[in-house]
């Protein structure tokens, strides 16, 4: 981190004796990040962490000696650590207020008692060491570090081999950890400054001019208005008077959302950020900074208006296109260096506009199910933004990764139609359809030699006969047609047309050699378009049925590349093409062959093999999933996944896994035992057919007799061998998606950890794609169910791994994450841990997620938080607005997200001081609300959140007066033990109250109460009778009242 | 006809010939003998000319060019007595009918190579694709357009560059792919007109045999 401080970190100007760190958000982000990784020092390099410094980290604290807890020695102004180094000195020692520590285990620790003031006392310790790595390792190794990075390792590795006591080691190891920390600041600063000169008088006018466009009255605008706070512009283009130019600001503005009050917003070159706002009497600007810096005006407005932020991603296509339309007038005037940074915003929001459309789900056409896109390109959004939240929480993960996806991005934008078509065997029927606009061949442009002479053998198909076509096709074929420029030669020439005629004659010869073609070429997605347009698929269908094995083959397989988009594959089904190529798989049961008839003839099985590859294209669609099962496809698939012949399996299984997705087919392959084949197929040696089998069995294991099937045949074990070979990403996607299924069978459970799987998983917590993280995060939350597991799992470091995935945005994966992590936190040890990496804080953020699934999740996760943390209200009461939030989520309208809500604040309520506080933001009337509802668990959890929430002030009237009690009776009616229990203790707290004893008593309570006295459930007797005396007496006392 | 010779004929072509039953070469020599329309055996070298077999070819084959057919002849006629004697009838048909791919392939080699030497010329392929190109101009484009076709299937399977194609040559270019088996024209009879042959000729052992 030395060269990092040095270089990177923004510090004042010398004169004040000590220098100090600017307060910057570059600086700022560079101690969170010394933060983080000091923080987490301690969990991850246990080892090091007890590493004695050379000499201490010296300086002033604002710590107070009591903040010190168990494990030092405290006085009135002195705080030793219980730890000591070889000669007993202590490792921390406090006299206030000068602070000495000596290890990164102290450092940890104190960074924990620290809190909040966590930061300045991190800033703090930098500034008062300016050279830490001198201090922590000793000066040789600061030398090195600071000169040559290069020669670093080999002269440590020097070191090591002239002294190798265990302490060189571990120094060793700090210096490589400090290193790399090191590098990390640097290119995390990079990315900062890269961030931080980027706005400039054009690109603020642009944005405001369009934003302009896009606002006044009514629904769809994005504003309300936005102004200038001038109207004169200066000739450098900034509206801002002369002095405050100096201060790099460019412009005022005022701008009104729909939804807040008018904000008045400076922007400058740093950024943009809200100011004192204007006094209305004199017209003055009070310049001072009041918020955040943005990156932009319009990241700015999304942060504060929800409408703005609603609208816009609903705008942005237009926006973002206008914007880089407008980029090139604008461009010339700046300097060089200028355009290239509009050059880069106008990219970013170009990005980012496709984020909002991913999220808000407009997306289903212009965003194909590519996931391996769409997650790369998250990835970058995620750079772009920066909101310090993500900043802070963005961990080593993300950025670890950020170098790399820019440039995976480009390639992968590049290929994207060959990998759209290739890749993607998510079943969904939205995918790929889009349509590719031709391009065809300019006629003058420079064509390449391959197109003339390929437009010669053109001439001779449609000219010549029999003979002459044969051989223009054999020669045609010695053409590299995997390549796109014969390809499209080939189609530009009118060659397509001719061959699918060939294919309508009388001339087997003709017709094989015309598909030979057809078959390379239709690998190119547009030639499948021209095909299915030329109605080539019709005629391929019908050679289905001829009586030319090798024919059939042919066409089985070209159909097979031809139905890769969703239009050709309605065509095959329209034809009937469905039920003659489940036919063909029938072929290969006649094993015993009559001796070759034929010359141009081919074996059976092949014909089956070309049947099943054309079944697995088709059987993307989901109605095609259908058609084969109706034409008796199962069955015959099951019969040839006996085969041992892989080119036979990969189509065989492809089908199978794309078709499990439907119900019908789960059950059907259940029952003709097709599990144990898959097992069976796992330990082959083919990478693709292992993934296609794990992929079967994922899907098929969300039934539970098909998990136990697997442990039965013996497949867990496989399974779990496979999850240590990382490198085929697909495959791991496929293996670890089976892995999470199965682990929903407590037994597998069982397996798994024999097998040591859970500590597998925990290591691919990290650098992990997306769609492999999901599945692993959601086998471990499976896992975590367990207290056994759920202690491996804390063993193994995987806690940390875990919480660092709450800040995410793929939607799958916090839900999967949220429930990991819950399931962990019931330990109260792993719970210690998520305490300290702020997990909590992170979970209750999720609750602002517009998810409902995610924000669910994340509530049940927040419950067993809440249960074991140590100082569980002062936690909660430490997030700011958090109690308001989880009050305003019972304004849901999802069921589910109301249930977990309901248990959170059962939980909250245990805390009197938050109860009071969210009995003020209005529980009570929300509650009332729900109360008339059907759903039980929802009446449960809520039935509990009244008992607990009636133990404050008035709010047992409250409830009554909010008509909450006579829903709850009805409750009673339920068929469900837990909701009787919680109504019953429910109705117990309520009629404490005299009118709610009453209006229980009118709606009939007491009988039902009376039943529930006889529950051999003992709460609930207790409640309802309980309950039962309390409207009792009050009966009594009436009539006591009356005689008396 | 005299079944003791028969009989004997029969012997003797079965030893050569392994693709037919006894009965069936029996079949094929009765009918050999109906199409010369003569019952005397003993005259063996006297067969089927040049026109009749063509007449064959083309009613019972379904083969139409004139060229090929004669040079079929000449494959079938192994002593180049411009006869086919009943021998060469029977070994014919079994490449025509039964024949392995290898028989065939070297069948069909036979059938396009003229001079003898073994080799097919560039000119030799120009005569037999000479009538692949339909006339749409008359002339020389139909010429230029024959000579570039020779050169592409020169290219294609003249793999020793000596511009003409030897019996290595072919066999290479047909494993390679099948359909160049025959690339200069049909030579071998359709599946289809096979079968129906077969069932005419064997028909007698056919309804025998229930």
């Amino acid at each position: 981190m030395g060269v990092a401080l040095t270089r990177s970190a923004q510090w004042t100007a010398a004169g004040h004796g000590a220098k100090t760190l600017e307060v910057t958000p570059l600086n700022e982000a560079i101690v969170k990040e010394i933060m983080m990784f000091v923080e987490s020092f301690i969990y991850k390099y246990p080892q090091e962490a007890n590493y004695v410094f050379v000499e201490p980290l010296e300086w002033k604290t604002n710590l107070d000696p009591s903040a010190f807890g168990s494990g030092y020695a405290v006085s009135e102004t002195t705080v030793k650590s219980e730890e000591v180094d070889k000669n007993g000195e202590p490792l921390l020692y406090l006299s206030v207020p000068q602070i000495k520590i000596r290890s990164f285990g102290q450092l940890s620790r104190m960074l924990y008692i620290a809190k909040s003031m966590k930061l300045k006392e991190a800033q703090a310790c930098i500034e008062a060491n300016r050279n830490p790595v001198a201090k922590i390792l000793g000066l040789d190794y600061n030398i090195i570090n600071g000169k040559n990075g290069n020669s670093f390792v080999s002269s440590v590795l020097d070191k090591m081999n002239k002294d190798d006591d265990p302490e060189s080691e571990i120094k060793m190891k700090i210096a490589l950890q400090l290193k790399q920390l090191d590098l990390h600041l640097l290119n995390h600063s990079l990315k900062h400054i890269s961030l931080e000169i980027r706005l400039n008088s054009g690109t603020v006018k642009n944005d405001i001019e369009l934003l302009k466009q896009f606002s006044g009255k009514g629904e769809q605008t994005v504003l309300e208005s936005i102004e200038y706070t001038s109207d004169y512009e200066f000739s450098n283009g900034c509206r801002a008077p002369p002095w405050r130019q100096i201060q790099g600001e460019i412009c005022y503005v005022l701008v009104k959302p729909h939804d807040a009050e008018i904000l008045c917003v400076t922007c400058s070159k740093e950024g943009v950020f809200l100011n004192g706002g204007k006094t209305d009497d004199e017209g003055q600007i009070n310049y001072e900074r009041k918020g955040e810096i943005y990156k932009d005006l319009v990241t700015l407005l999304k942060e504060k208006s929800a409408i703005f932020s609603e609208n816009m991603s609903k705008q942005e296509v237009k926006f973002s296109e206008q914007l880089q339309k407008d980029q090139p007038n604008k461009a010339p005037k700046e300097e060089v260096a200028v355009t290239h940074k509009t050059s880069i915003t106008s990219r970013k929001s170009a990005q980012e506009n496709r984020i909002n459309l991913g999220r808000s789900q407009l997306t289903k056409r212009l965003e194909p199910s590519l996931n391996w896109r769409t997650s790369v390109s998250s990835k970058e959004s995620r750079n772009t933004l920066r909101d310090t939240q993500v900043e802070k929480h963005g961990g080593k993960l993300e950025k670890s990764r950020s170098s790399l996806s820019s440039g995976r991005a480009q390639l992968i934008r590049k290929s994207v139609e060959k990998i759209e078509e290739i890749i993607s065997d998510s079943s969904s029927e939205s995918e790929e359809d889009e349509e590719q606009p031709d391009h065809r061949q300019e006629a003058n442009a420079d064509l390449p030699s391959e197109y003339w002479q390929i437009q010669k053998l053109v001439k001779y198909l449609k000219g010549g006969n029999q003979t002459a076509t044969v051989i223009a096709l054999c020669s045609m074929k010695d053409f590299n047609l995997a390549q796109e420029t014969c390809q499209l030669a080939i189609r530009d020439v009118g060659g397509l047309e001719v061959l699918i005629n060939l294919l309508e004659t009388d001339e087997v010869k003709c017709k094989i050699g015309s598909l030979k073609i057809l078959k390379e070429i239709s690998h190119n997605p547009q030639i499948r378009r021209n095909i299915v347009d030329l109605g080539g698929l019709p005629v391929m269908v019908n050679i289905l049925d001829s009586p030319h094995k090798s024919l059939k083959c042919l066409a089985a397989e070209t159909i097979a590349n031809v139905a890769k988009f969703k239009r050709a594959r309605r065509v095959v089904r329209r034809h009937g093409g469905i039920t003659k190529l489940v036919a063909l798989l029938d072929c290969g049961k006649h094993s015993a062959e009559p001796a070759q008839s034929s010359l141009y003839e081919t074996r059976d099985v092949e014909v089956a093999r070309c049947g099943a590859l054309a079944l697995w294209s088709c059987s993307k669609s989901y109605a095609n999933k259908e058609s084969i099962r109706k034409a008796g496809g199962i069955p015959l698939l099951a019969r040839l996944l006996k085969t041992s012949h892989e080119d036979m399996l990969i189509p065989v299984v492809g089908t199978l896994q794309e078709c499990a997705s439907e119900e019908n087919y789960r059950a059907a392959i259940k029952a003709e035992r097709i599990i144990e084949n898959l097992v069976k197929n796992l330990n082959s040696e083919n990478e693709q057919l292992q993934e296609h089998c794990a992929m079967a069995i994922y899907q098929c294991a969300e039934d539970e007799d098909t998990r136990d099937l697997v442990r039965l045949h013996g497949g867990l074990k496989p399974l779990a061998s496979l999850l240590t070979n990382t490198d085929n990403k697909e495959r791991l996607a496929a293996v670890t998606g089976a892995v999470w299924k199965c682990s929903i069978s407590k037994e597998n459970v069982t397996k798994f950890r024999e097998y040591k799987a859970i500590e597998t998983l925990v290591g691919l917590l990290t650098d992990q794609p997306e769609e492999v993280l999901v599945n692993v995060v959601g086998a471990l939350g499976e896992c975590c169910q367990e207290h056994e597991n759920r202690i491996i799992i804390r063993k193994c470091g995987g806690i940390q791994p875990l919480v660092n995935l709450l800040v995410g945005i793929n939607q799958a994966l916090l839900v999967n994450v949220t429930k990991a992590v819950g399931a962990c936190a019931v330990e109260p040890e792993s719970m210690m841990i998520i305490d300290r990496l702020d997990g909590v804080r992170l979970l209750w953020s999720l609750l602002k997620n517009p998810h409902p699934d995610v924000k669910a999740s994340a509530a049940w996760a927040l419950c067993p938080c809440i249960q074991n943390a140590k100082d569980a209200g002062e936690m909660v009461r430490s997030f700011v607005g958090g109690l308001e939030l989880v009050v305003n989520l019972l304004k849901s309208e999802n069921k589910e997200v109301l249930a977990s809500v309901c248990a959170v604040i059962t939980n909250i309520a245990k805390d009197q001081e938050n109860l009071a506080v969210i009995t003020d933001h209005g529980v009570v009337p929300l509650l009332s609300k729900l109360a008339n509802t059907n759903n039980d668990k929802l009446r449960r959890h809520l039935a509990e959140t009244i008992s607990r929430c009636c133990m404050w002030g008035r709010n047992r009237v409250a409830f009554g007066e909010h008509k909450a009690v006579a829903p709850l009776v009805r409750y009673l009616k339920s068929n469900d033990t837990n909701v009787h229990r919680a109504t019953a203790q429910a109705l117990y707290q309520l009629s404490e109250d005299a009118d709610n004893c009453i209006t229980m008593h009118e709606n009939g309570a007491v009988k039902l109460l009376l039943d529930m006295v006889g529950s051999p459930d003992e709460e609930l007797q207790e409640a309802a009778a309980g309950c039962i005396s309390n409207i009792r007496r009050l009966a009594l006392a009436i009539e006591k009242a009356r005689y008396s | 006809m005299d079944q003791k010779v028969l009989k004997r004929l029969v012997e003797s072509i079965s030893k050569s010939v392994n693709s037919f039953k006894k009965s069936e070469i029996e079949c094929l020599i009765r009918i050999f003998h109906n199409l010369v329309g003569r019952g005397d055996v003993k005259l063996a070298n006297v067969g089927l000319d040049r026109n009749t077999f063509r007449v064959i070819l083309h009613s019972v084959f379904g083969m139409t060019d004139d060229v090929l057919m004669n040079r079929v002849f000449f494959a079938f006629d192994k002593d180049n007595d411009n006869y086919i004697n009943v021998k060469e009838w029977v070994r014919g048909l079994s490449v025509f009918l039964r024949g392995t791919f290898e028989e065939k392939l070297r069948f069909c080699f036979e059938v396009y190579y003229f001079n003898g030497d073994g080799y097919i010329s560039r000119e030799r392929i120009y005569d037999m694709l000479k009538n692949s190109l339909h006339q749409q101009s008359p002339g020389e484009e139909t010429d230029e357009g024959i000579t570039e076709l020779v050169d592409i299937a020169l290219k294609k399977m003249d793999y020793d560059n000596d511009g003409k194609i030897s019996f290595a040559d072919f066999e290479k270019a047909v494993k390679e792919d099948r359909l160049l088996l025959e690339v200069f024209g049909p030579c071998l009879p359709e599946a289809k007109s096979c079968l129906d042959f077969e069932a005419l000729a064997f028909q007698h052992i056919l309804t025998s045999s229930f």
